[in-house]
């Protein structure tokens, strides 16, 4: 069961993660915004991750810490 | 089972650039490399003028705040004072190709044992986006509104192409970060440019092809995708000089 955390915070939206997801795992919370002012990042169907870290890889600001 | 974390020599700080700019992923990759050789208690980096002139709050490191241009210069200070350490300097195309020129190529000629990490993007990015040394023909910039015209403001400078007819320079490697193949590229070029410190084969510079959606005025997702049209057609991605494996033969 793969897990990812994410520290929102330091999210600066730019989608990168979003973009690279092979299962379309990610999106941008536009419903939320967070202490910077950006929409922050958020999973929304776990189910289909496989822990391939390449949210993580392409992410500038190193908030994505992925478990499985 | 934790996959990815942030790698310890990286501190808790929040980076101050720009959404999407892959600084962030450049930094992470070298403390990633300083973390998997364990010399982090023994790096001294030395940070540069240019968007990264605050990278001293991001290493867990050690960190020297160089001149603009002089990181060179100041990381072979560094090296020859203290031998047992690993000196890497991180710099932008502002800094190592324009004003710093010089302190690069003879660094290069006297074959420092230090490690340069070259962010190349096209443009000025702290100032507002003005034209480098290292913008393309044509491209737009605050500086040059109609493109770069190379009749007036000559052609961009190759940095590895350039120091690969340097004698002394050792390892010359060009890398992107604009997908996850090439992220892992640069990890590898990365790791074996401190690698290379590590042993003492002399002087390694890894040129990682970079983006600044904010002053190319393009979203995070296509300035990657500019990447792939425009600069890797301009800047060949590849090793431009490999001395070391020679020096393993000797």
């Amino acid at each position: 069961m793969a897990k990812l955390t994410f520290k929102t915070d330091k999210c600066k939206g730019c989608g990168l993660c979003v973009d690279v997801c092979p299962k379309k795992v990610l999106t941008l919370a536009t419903d939320k915004i967070n202490a910077k002012g950006h929409h922050p990042v958020q999973a929304v169907n776990m189910d289909d991750c496989i822990a391939c870290a390449f949210c993580a890889t392409m992410c500038p600001d190193c908030i994505i810490t992925v478990e499985r | 089972m934790v996959v990815f974390e942030k790698p310890h020599a990286l501190t808790d700080v929040p980076l101050h650039y720009c959404p999407g700019c892959t600084h962030g992923i450049v930094h992470r990759l070298v403390a990633e490399v300083i973390d998997e050789l364990g010399i982090e208690g023994k790096t001294i980096g030395i940070a540069p003028v240019g968007c990264s002139v605050m990278a001293y709050n991001y290493f867990n490191c050690d960190m020297i705040e160089a001149a603009h241009g002089r990181a060179p210069a100041v990381a072979t200070g560094v090296k020859r004072a203290n031998p047992e350490n690993i000196v890497f300097t991180y710099q932008g195309d502002g800094d190592l190709a324009s004003i710093g020129m010089a302190e690069t190529v003879h660094s290069a000629a006297r074959n420092e044992n230090i490690t340069i990490i070259f962010i190349n993007n096209a443009i000025y990015g702290m100032t507002g986006g003005q034209m480098a040394p290292t913008s393309l023909p044509g491209q737009i910039t605050q500086t040059s509104p109609y493109g770069r015209d190379t009749d007036h403001c000559g052609f961009p400078i190759k940095v590895c192409e350039m120091l690969s007819q340097v004698d002394g320079a050792q390892y010359l490697e060009r890398v992107a970060v604009n997908n996850v193949k090439n992220v892992k590229n640069a990890k590898k070029a990365i790791k074996k440019a401190f690698q290379n410190q590590v042993e003492g084969k002399g002087f390694s510079l890894i040129e990682v092809i970079s983006t600044c959606p904010t002053n190319w005025g393009l979203t995070p997702q296509k300035a990657l995708q500019w990447v792939d049209e425009k600069m890797i057609p301009y800047y060949p991605l590849g090793v431009y000089k490999d001395n070391t494996a020679e020096k393993e033969a000797e």
